[in-house]
């Protein structure tokens, strides 16, 4: 059974109709690409699969559950996490902070009035962790936003990873990088997948052919195609569509 | 730029110098306040509405949720507390517990409807609600008084145990207030540096984040508010007591947008200081320059303007920006590690 299932997702805005059918199974373990041209509806079925949105029809089953509908805060407790296209951080605190406040063990403790929060090393050493998971631990007590955007785009996914998911949604993490810097994600994108099942929606396809198990195409709100990237490549109704700048 | 989200030098103490400083002068203020000429009645109001703005605050400052109409719960307190004394029994305690409860409630309620709000959305609804409140103590003559309001409110003793206490002299009054208060800022002080008061800032600094960090995000904006209405309806009860009256005034969207103004002048936004600066300076204001031109209001918005276009940060930013003078290091401190700090 596929950790991660969502089947006909269907959203619309008004009249406007985001997400006309679309499918998605991702494997634990797997990390499945998503592509697709401006406006397609990725950024959309990420918001639904998440809970961003409550979809309109279709199923999302996580680890067994059904998770169609439900609120955002409770997706991510089930151990879904996600980062997000347009950055989206704790900006007036330090580094640190922003990875605390994602850990599990730091949510639990919300309303714990007892509890410290800079000097209690158990939380500070798991933040510190993730952090190093991204090359970040040496900039742990920078103000957020002092960051470069590499580095910025390298927290976001920290954020996600301190959740210690069961899934990661990462949408266009190279959003924005440089040839080096998209290097340097991959890298990690190649460390995180040891230990991580992730979706990832991404517009760099060499990026993405060289990370994924498995890609969906999105085109105006469905999947027109799902395979792995061998077999991807292969098709020529794809190759003509969305991938003819690659080959 | 400073920010209510930098890391406090001494998070995790109970007690702070400052603190120490402020109750010392809290204590005091009965033996000083008429030798620099102001008077005994000014340090009991003083009191009190630092209780109330510090409360305002976790509110407006820590979870950046901008009301406009929180004097209806010092309001509540304050009725509730005369209503308790006239109609149940003369009783201190049993009088504050019940402007207490009444504005918890009434804050409680008004946070369902306003919790999943945020920004002009939000501060709209506290508006109209403040006016809703305002207008009922106006109109529930039978209960409120009218106009008018409740007169002649009485000061019950303070009970404990055996010991019986008098508050009918404004400076046992006074030592009263300022042992609440103490005890409400050092909770505060607890609250904010613990992680809930770091949660609220994270929802101050990026909602969505926080929903998708697991956090019920309408859970705690309803309790935020709940709670700051809780020590807004603490205040209103010892503003009772010290009016000898209950009026709709305080409800008034005009005095809702004091608050307001007395933290964005202290500093709320960036230090847990600033209201405390901001109702010394607002009171300071009234009666000096207030002593002097009946226009004082118009000057004391003045200032504000001024602070507002040139330190934004407040009071309480100044006093940031003058610290880092005179320590001869530039304005911008680094933000550097507890373990850095204590070394
Ligand atoms: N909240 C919304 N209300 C109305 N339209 C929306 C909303 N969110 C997204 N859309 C529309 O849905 C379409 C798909 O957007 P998006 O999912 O962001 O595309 P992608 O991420 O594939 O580039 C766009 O045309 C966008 O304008
Ligand atoms: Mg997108």
């Amino acid at each position: 059974m596929p950790l991660f299932e969502a089947r006909n997702i269907q959203k619309r805005f008004g009249a406007r109709v985001v997400l006309e059918d679309v499918s998605l199974s991702v494997e634990q373990g797997a990390v499945h690409g998503i592509m697709g041209p401006n406006g397609a509806g990725k950024t959309t079925c990420f918001n639904v699969l998440t809970g961003h949105y409550a979809p309109d029809g279709g199923t999302i089953r996580f680890a067994g559950r059904d998770i169609a509908g439900m609120k955002p805060h409770r997706i991510a407790r089930l151990g879904v996490s996600r980062s997000f296209q347009i950055m989206n951080l704790f900006d007036d605190t330090v580094v640190i902070e922003n990875v605390m406040l994602a850990l599990p063990e730091f949510r639990a403790m919300t309303f714990s009035p007892s509890r410290n929060v800079f000097i209690d090393r158990a939380l500070t050493d798991a933040a510190l962790e993730i952090l190093a998971q991204v090359d970040l631990a040496e900039k742990a007590w920078d103000k957020a936003a002092s960051l470069s955007y590499g580095q910025r785009r390298a927290l976001e996914i920290a954020v996600a990873l301190a959740a210690r998911p069961k899934i990661v949604f990462l949408d266009e993490p190279t959003s924005g990088l440089g040839a080096e810097a998209t290097r340097a994600l991959a890298q990690l994108v190649r460390r995180l997948r040891e230990s991580y099942t992730i979706v990832m929606i991404e517009h760099d396809m060499r990026f993405l052919f060289e990370l994924a198990d498995r890609i969906s195409v999105i085109h105006w709100g469905q999947v027109i195609a799902e395979d792995t990237p061998t077999e991807l490549m292969a098709n020529k109704w794809v190759a003509r569509s969305a991938l003819g700048e690659l080959a | 730029m400073i920010s209510l989200s930098d890391i406090p030098a001494r998070g995790g103490s109970p007690f702070t110098p400052p603190m120490f400083v402020f109750l010392l002068a809290l204590a005091t203020a009965p033996f000083w306040l008429e030798a620099v000429g102001l008077y005994s009645y000014l340090g009991i109001e003083i009191t009190i509405w630092i209780l109330y703005a510090m409360g305002f605050n976790l509110l407006f400052g820590y979870a950046g949720l901008h009301s406009f109409g929180h004097g209806a719960y010092l309001g509540v307190g304050a009725y509730a507390f005369g209503l308790f004394q006239n109609h149940v029994g003369v009783s201190l305690w049993g009088g504050l517990l019940a402007a207490v409860l009444a504005a918890t409630i009434a804050g409680a309620a008004v946070a369902l409807f306003v919790a999943h709000r945020r920004g002009i959305y939000f501060a709209l609804l506290t508006i109209a609600f403040g006016q809703v409140f305002w207008f009922c103590a106006i109109k529930l003559r039978w209960l409120t008084g009218g106009e008018d309001g409740l007169l002649g409110i009485p000061r019950p003793d303070l009970v404990i145990g055996p010991l019986r206490v008098s508050l009918q002299e404004n400076t046992s009054l006074h030592w009263f207030s300022a042992a609440i208060l103490g005890l409400a800022m050092l909770g505060l002080w607890r609250l904010v540096n613990a992680p809930f008061g770091r949660v609220l800032q994270a929802i101050r600094q990026n909602e969505m984040r926080a929903r998708f960090a697991g956090y019920d995000v309408w859970r705690i904006k309803w309790l935020v508010f709940t709670l700051s209405a809780s020590v807004a309806g603490l205040a209103g009860g010892l503003f009772a007591m010290a009016q000898e009256s209950a009026y709709p005034d305080v409800m008034s969207l005009h005095q809702s947008g004091l608050i307001v103004m007395m933290i964005l002048v202290g500093g709320g936004l960036v230090s847990f200081w600033g209201p405390v600066l901001g109702v010394l300076v607002y009171f300071i204001a009234r009666d000096i320059i207030g002593g002097i031109t009946e226009t004082w209001l118009l000057w004391f918005g003045l200032m504000f303007v001024v602070m507002v276009m040139v330190r934004p940060e407040g009071a309480a930013g100044l006093a940031h920006v003058v610290r880092a003078r005179f320590a001869r290091a530039p304005v911008k401190t680094p933000v550097s590690a507890p373990a850095e700090r204590s070394a």
